[in-house]
């Protein structure tokens, strides 16, 4: 035949090439399309609304009652105690936006975040001075993680019970799940039901499995930035 | 280049009017690659979509289907091609990769553009499912391993992975409308089961091929 040409070794090398690639700039390159795009890619199906991914361990998720439903914060503490739905709601309420970093690599930006501050949800139980670190105990057994006490007193550190308001989704943890945002989404512990103040913290679900225990966006997990 | 009909090595003959177009092993190919990426497509997608995510919940084992239906997938690609009919594939790669004059002139809509057994648009779909099959297997196995290891971690890694899941699926609708809605070309899947085509069909989609200069 004259004039043929090898095109398809061709594409199909340019395409895994290109793709290959992509795992130096795809990130930084989505971020900036999809910022472009204002949101307009949530109008095409299939997209996940603004990037969120359900990440679960057990088999069903929690299901919250507000009836029986109770966050209880023992361990070294003055006096252990045991929160209802309304009576966590009554504490102050925080706003808060914040990004929400995935250490899969996913992002989601500017998170409206509504809840109580940490700090004063700890303030009903009064931490003892040896307290080094509280456990936070989901309701998804069998999922637990850790944070330092100095950690946990960074200011934008919440447990929030609604998300761009809207009380908090099942699938994000409802009623109630921490927000630390300097760090990677395994540590914001979904449908959290049991905080326990420890000497120091302890590896959780993932630190397990090998994840960094100090879970810092950009700085930990094989990330510099 | 061998006359069409005897492209496939066991080359049963075709009823009257009609040419073999897809050998055994082509087609055992074609559906294995297509269930494969029919259930990773649906494990996926409970895997990524919230809604399904939290309808179908039991992520631990979709995970495991969806790790396990990769590895089987790629398994039985190379098994099929390993105890299939090598050359035969190996001369389809050939004609996959090999544009000819007619073939450039057919994806500029100019004249002449008589096609071989596949058309220029076939060869490109070709080149690009392999090449969606290979960074969709490098990308899940980095996925994977960064789990265990944050070595294989990568922030882009789970971006290359679902663009993979858009473009495949552009890819995907496109073949369908052609294979089963489009009139003129429906034809094709008959080739795709059965393996053999209306000769008239065949001349007239295919000439170059039908012609025995392919």
């Amino acid at each position: 035949m004259d004039g043929e040409r090898r095109i398809g070794r061709g594409v199909f090398l340019a395409t895994v090439l290109g793709g290959a690639t992509s795992l130096a700039w795809g990130k930084p390159v989505w971020s900036k399309v999809s910022g472009a795009l204002g949101g307009a890619e949530a109008l095409v199906p299939l997209v996940p609304t603004k990037g969120w991914r359900i990440y679960t361990v057990a088999s069903t998720m929690p299901t919250f009652d507000p009836a029986t439903w109770r966050l209880s914060i023992g361990g070294l503490v003055q006096q252990p105690v045991s929160l209802g739905y309304d009576e966590l709601r009554a504490l102050p309420r925080v706003n808060q936006v914040s990004t929400f970093h995935c250490v899969t690599g996913w992002t989601v930006q500017d998170v409206r975040w509504g809840g109580v501050r940490l700090h004063d949800v700890l303030a009903q139980a009064g931490p003892l001075p040896e307290a080094g670190g509280l456990e936070f105990v989901s309701a998804e057994e069998p999922y637990v993680d850790s944070l330092s006490t100095s950690q946990a007193a960074l200011k934008d550190v919440l447990l929030a019970y609604e998300m761009d308001g809207r009380p908090l989704a099942r699938e994000h943890g409802a009623p109630l799940r921490l927000v630390i945002p300097d760090m990677y989404g395994y540590k914001n512990v979904k449908w959290v039901r049991e905080i326990n103040l420890v000497a120091q913290p302890q590896p959780g679900y993932w630190e397990l499995l090998g994840y960094d225990q100090d879970a810092w966006v950009g700085r930990s997990n094989g990330y510099s930035s | 280049m061998r006359p069409a009909r005897e492209a496939g090595r066991a080359a049963p003959t075709a009823a009257p009017g009609y040419v073999r177009r897809f050998s055994r092993t082509e087609r055992v190919l074609h559906w294995v690659n297509a269930a494969g990426f029919l259930l990773l497509l649906g494990s996926g997608l409970v895997l990524y979509l919230p809604s399904l995510a939290s309808s179908v919940g039991r992520r631990p084992t979709v995970k495991d289907v969806h790790f396990w239906a990769g590895i089987g997938w790629v398994s039985a690609l190379v098994l099929i091609a390993v105890l299939g009919d090598r050359r035969g594939l190996l001369r389809t790669a050939r004609e996959i990769d090999a544009f000819s004059r007619e073939d450039v002139n057919w994806l500029r809509r100019r004249r002449p553009a008589e096609q071989g057994r596949f058309n220029a648009g076939q060869k490109v779909n070709a080149a690009l499912t392999a090449a969606f099959l290979v960074l969709f297997v490098v990308s899940g196995m980095l996925l994977w391993a960064g789990e265990r290891d944050t070595r294989f971690r990568f922030a882009s890694t789970v971006v290359l992975h679902d663009g993979l899941l858009y473009a495949s699926l552009v890819l995907l609708v496109g073949h369908l409308y052609l294979a089963v809605l489009h009139p003129a070309t429906r034809h094709a899947l008959r080739g795709m089961t059965v393996g053999t085509v209306r000769e008239e069909w065949a001349r007239e989609h295919h000439a170059r091929w039908h012609a025995g200069r392919d």
